[in-house]
């Protein structure tokens, strides 16, 4: 086991290293001179040739690309103009609230969308697989950014159950039941594309599995139809689901942009939207690359849990 | 309620889903044509009006500016760079997945690992990254949004190009000298493209939704020009006040996506083969019975178990496979009754109805009864049933690979079926299965107690397989082709160990099998079974010396004598009949060298002598 997960993260480095050259090219992209987008249309060119040479942006493309690597390796990922300070801490601070709220979401969508499905699939074409079945329906049309505004409006405007935005009051101390009641609304309005998606895989991993031979098996043995459905079924079953769970946990961290910005949750979503409004492009170079760095590990941890579950994978 | 969800949820739902796309884009195509308000022009004084004020049916927005044109006019562009941005994905895709699959080797490598580092991001990263590069637009967003779906159909079609370029008519284009850009255009893209088309199709919804998306967050449609999402992101402001500007563009966005997305399900539902034949209903807990007249729940028991005029049938679909055509067996107390037959002729079906294990659907139980000690199984309670399953009545099955879970260790296997019944202390549990191991003579039982079914031989399989239907003692076992699996020896190794199981535990064994040699080393009396009848039963000495029916001494001839060679070796022509349109007469006469005009007439008794029992009007000469 520890050779693979060895293996894996050194077979990680070059994904990563691609990750950066493809970020590096996408920014060089930008039309026109960086240092006058920077400092706007009027800036003087004496200031504007200073600000080249400040950021290296006199030199040779690759030249510059492995600075800026040699830079990120060393823990430097450059500063933000629009904050002052520098692009890593802001990255990481707003990057662990944004893996709060998709944490708890994956978490929602995984138990409850899994339960749907095993119980969608245990009823099949009953009453419940019918609600269950118009439900993701709707779960699954619905844009997460509208179903957030209307979650506020009933639940915190017209209910006054739930705070209206943010993650912790303003005033007070940062407990975590007020960081709780701060979570719900988002962590819900984020986690419906994901639960409709899983709990359609579900059900049809699950229908797939019970008519396995091994499960007529376990009948045979007197396993009673809970130990069946849920022991059984469900175990096998969870090696198709938990790579549709790794697909999801990519789709919750890009739906928290929409939802950082509904609920004024301090993400890295949100971040990078207001930076690339103020065309603060380091934060978004250093977000954009440190984030993605970020999925490509948690890829390799879903790969890990796959082959725990599975023995059948050589580890 | 139950019906009304059930027409709602079938194909009614993806023509609803159509029909309703199907008029947004309409709509959208006539909107220049209707008599419709300026969406940009700003009347401060009447902003916020609610829905069905004079002028503006559906109010007006934060700038007094016409809801309802602005709705139109932005769901037009929201479709229309959605569309868009399906298009140059596809374009965009088909080219690079063309390419890598035609051209193959290290063309198709570059271009496949680039887009796997492409497929590393989370998609909104990217698509954030490059509306950061380009700045923030309409025309940008829709870049973004393309360049972010382009691995999906590069992914597809490469596949596809790469299954379609080893084909023969590829190679005849290459042969026949037409240059790579002429056999791409004319032989492969034309295959390519129903594909293309589908993907496109599934994608659409996204597009929209994504482009809405860079919009609502400000980075698409720069104001006062109007989409779905900027209609959005302009609500958000003013939600507590005015939620109707929030709601008319959202419920918007909902039914264009949730037709794209009926419509899609729709297609899905009716290209997938399985719902048809119901390859995906989920099998119920027992075998549904129905039959027309319920059998006594108890009579005097005659033997360990017994079949009465048992009748299992499939129903598919408008056909009926009459699998189990009322068979009726006694298998007595310590006896080993062998009931063979081709595949196909009903013996699983048979062996799985005793306990109510056939899949349902499509399997029901129409007649008959299966007694276990005179008690009829099927009349029993699903929790007294389960409760007998595997404690008085076990299982061996064929093929341990595909009947063992796989991922489970086969000692917790073990385990659980003691424990299902029993109350028993784990390591009570424990040593009681390892004895078993011991006794199915499985070297170093301690340590496959933790294996899994998949490190195991075939025969190692088998024989936890054996193990674990002895788990809880029980008094009969139902063998269905246990053997079959397995090789010569193995093979040998595992009857000689049944045998002797049976000896010293007193089992009664039902043993199913195609293989009369197999019959020959283990059973007591034999039934043969053909198209879900019995034909002949008796002795297994005695059928094996005179078979009276013409496809049992077929059957015989069939066996590969070891060390003879001097008998012919016979098949028998043709193939057992479907069992769904059976003649009214002896369904082996199509088979049969010995049928005659009587044979197909009608249905034939099973006539009973002292041991024997055989179906045949005209029986092959039984010489002593």
């Amino acid at each position: 086991m520890g050779r693979y997960i060895l293996y894996r993260l050194i077979s990680a480095v070059p994904v990563v290293l691609g990750i950066t050259v493809i970020v590096f090219f996408i920014m060089s992209l930008i039309p026109g001179d960086p240092a006058t987008a920077i400092l706007g249309a009027y800036a003087s060119p004496e200031n504007v040739a200073k600000l080249n040479a400040d950021l290296g942006l006199d030199k040779p493309m690759v030249q510059r690309y492995f600075i800026w690597l040699g830079n990120m390796l060393g823990g430097d990922f450059g500063r933000s103009f629009s904050l002052n300070r520098p692009v890593l801490d802001e990255v990481v601070e707003r990057f662990s609230a944004t893996l709060v709220l998709a944490g708890v979401s994956l978490l929602i969508c995984s138990v409850l969308g899994i339960a749907a499905g095993v119980v969608s699939a245990a009823r099949q074409y009953g009453l419940a697989d019918k609600a269950i079945t118009l439900a993701v329906l709707v779960g699954i049309s619905i844009p997460s950014f509208f179903l957030g505004m209307l979650l506020i409006l009933y639940f915190a405007v017209h209910l006054r159950w739930l705070p209206v935005s943010g993650m912790y009051e303003i005033y007070g101390g940062r407990t975590f039941g007020d960081l709780l009641r701060h979570m719900i609304l988002p962590a819900t309005a984020l986690a419906a594309v994901a639960t409709g998606v899983v709990a359609r895989l579900s059900r049809g991993a699950m229908l797939e599995v019970l008519r396995q031979d091994y499960i007529r098996t376990a009948r045979a043995k007197g396993v009673g139809e809970g130990g069946v459905i849920w022991r059984h079924a469900l175990r096998a079953a969870m090696v198709s689901i938990i790579p549709v769970l790794g697909i999801q946990a990519g789709f919750v961290l890009s739906g928290a942009v929409y939802i950082e910005v509904v609920f004024q949750w301090p993400g890295v979503g949100r971040m990078l939207v207001d930076a690339i409004l103020k065309r603060d492009l380091m934060l978004v170079q250093g977000g954009v690359t440190f984030v993605a760095a970020c999925y490509v590990l948690f890829n390799i941890i879903v790969d890990v849990a796959q082959s725990l579950i599975d023995p059948r994978i050589k580890a | 309620m139950r019906l009304f969800l059930s027409l709602l949820i079938r194909n009614r739902l993806a023509a609803l889903g159509a029909v309703l796309l199907l008029a947004l884009v309409l709509l959208c195509l006539i909107v220049p044509l209707l008599p419709l308000a300026d969406p940009d022009v700003i009347d401060t004084p009447n902003k916020f009006l609610r829905p069905f004020s004079p002028g503006h049916v559906l109010g007006t927005d934060h700038l007094g500016r016409d809801l309802l044109s602005r709705l139109l006019w932005g769901t037009r562009l929201s479709l229309a760079v959605g569309f868009a941005a399906a298009l140059t994905a596809a374009f965009f895709g088909t080219l690079i997945g063309v390419c890598a699959g035609y051209f193959g080797g290290w063309i198709d490598n570059i271009l496949m690992r680039l887009i796997d580092m492409i497929m590393a991001f989370p998609y909104i990263l990217l698509a954030l990254a490059i509306v950061a590069a380009l700045g923030p637009g309409m025309m940008n967003a829709l870049i973004a949004v393309a360049a972010v779906n382009v691995p999906f159909f590069a992914r597809n079609i490469r596949g596809i190009s790469a299954g379609l370029t080893a084909r023969e008519f590829i190679d005849a284009a290459r042969l026949s000298g037409q240059g790579h850009l002429r056999i791409i255009l004319t032989e492969l893209l034309p295959n390519v493209l129903p594909v293309i088309i589908v993907a496109m199709s599934t994608t659409i919804g996204w597009m929209v939704l994504e482009t809405a998306g860079l919009s609502f967050l400000g980075l698409g449609s720069q104001p006062p020009q109007a989409d779905l999402g900027s209609m959005l992101g302009e609500a958000r402001a003013a939600l507590i006040t005015a939620p109707h500007t929030l709601i008319v563009p959202g419920l918007m966005i909902f039914a264009i996506v949730m037709s794209i997305n009926l419509l899609g399900d729709g297609l899905r539902d009716a290209l997938d083969p399985r719902l048809r034949t119901g390859a995906l209903a989920r099998p119920s807990p027992v075998t549904r019975i129905a039959r027309d007249i319920a059998p006594a729940a108890t009579v005097p028991a005659k033997g360990a178990l017994e079949l009465e005029d048992l009748t299992t049938r499939f129903h598919v679909g408008s056909r009926i496979y009459k699998a189990v055509n009322g068979v009726s067996l006694t298998l007595a107390r310590g006896e080993c009754l062998g009931l063979i037959g081709e595949s196909g002729s009903g013996k699983s079906v048979t062996a799985l109805s005793v306990t109510g294990l056939v899949a349902s659907p499509p399997g029901v139980i129409t007649g008959g009864a299966a007694r276990l000690d005179g008690v009829d199984l099927l009349s029993l309670p699903y929790r007294s049933l389960r409760g007998l399953r595997g404690r008085r009545i076990a299982y061996i099955f064929q093929d341990p690979l595909s009947t063992l879970h796989p991922l489970y260790r086969i000692g917790d296997q073990m385990v659980e079926a003691i424990r299902v019944h029993h109350r028993m202390p784990m390591a009570e549990a424990r040593a009681k299965c390892l004895d078993l191991l011991r006794i199915v003579r499985i070297p170093n039982p301690e340590g496959r107690f933790s294996a899994y079914p998949h490190e195991l031989s075939g025969g190692m399989r088998q024989r936890v397989g054996i193990a674990m239907a002895l788990v809880n003692d029980p008094e009969v076992i139902i063998a269905d082709e246990p053997t079959t699996a397995l090789d010569v020896t193995v093979q040998a190794q595992v009857l000689a160990l049944l045998d002797e199981l049976r000896r010293d535990r007193g089992l009664s064994i039902l043993f199913i099998t195609h293989d009369f040699g197999v019959v020959g080393q283990l059973c007591d009396r034999v039934a043969v079974m053909y198209a879900g009848q019995i034909v002949e039963e008796g002795p297994t000495a005695a059928i094996l010396a005179a078979p009276a029916h013409p496809y049992t001494r077929r059957l015989i001839d069939s066996v590969p004598e070891l060390g003879g060679g001097r008998r012919k070796l016979t098949a028998i022509p043709g193939l057992p009949p479907a069992v769904d349109r059976l003649s009214p007469g002896c369904a082996f006469a199509p088979r049969c060298d010995r049928a005659k005009e009587a044979c197909r007439q009608g249905p034939i008794a099973l006539a009973r002598t002292d041991t024997r029992a055989l179906r045949c009007l005209f029986p092959e000469e039984v010489t002593p």
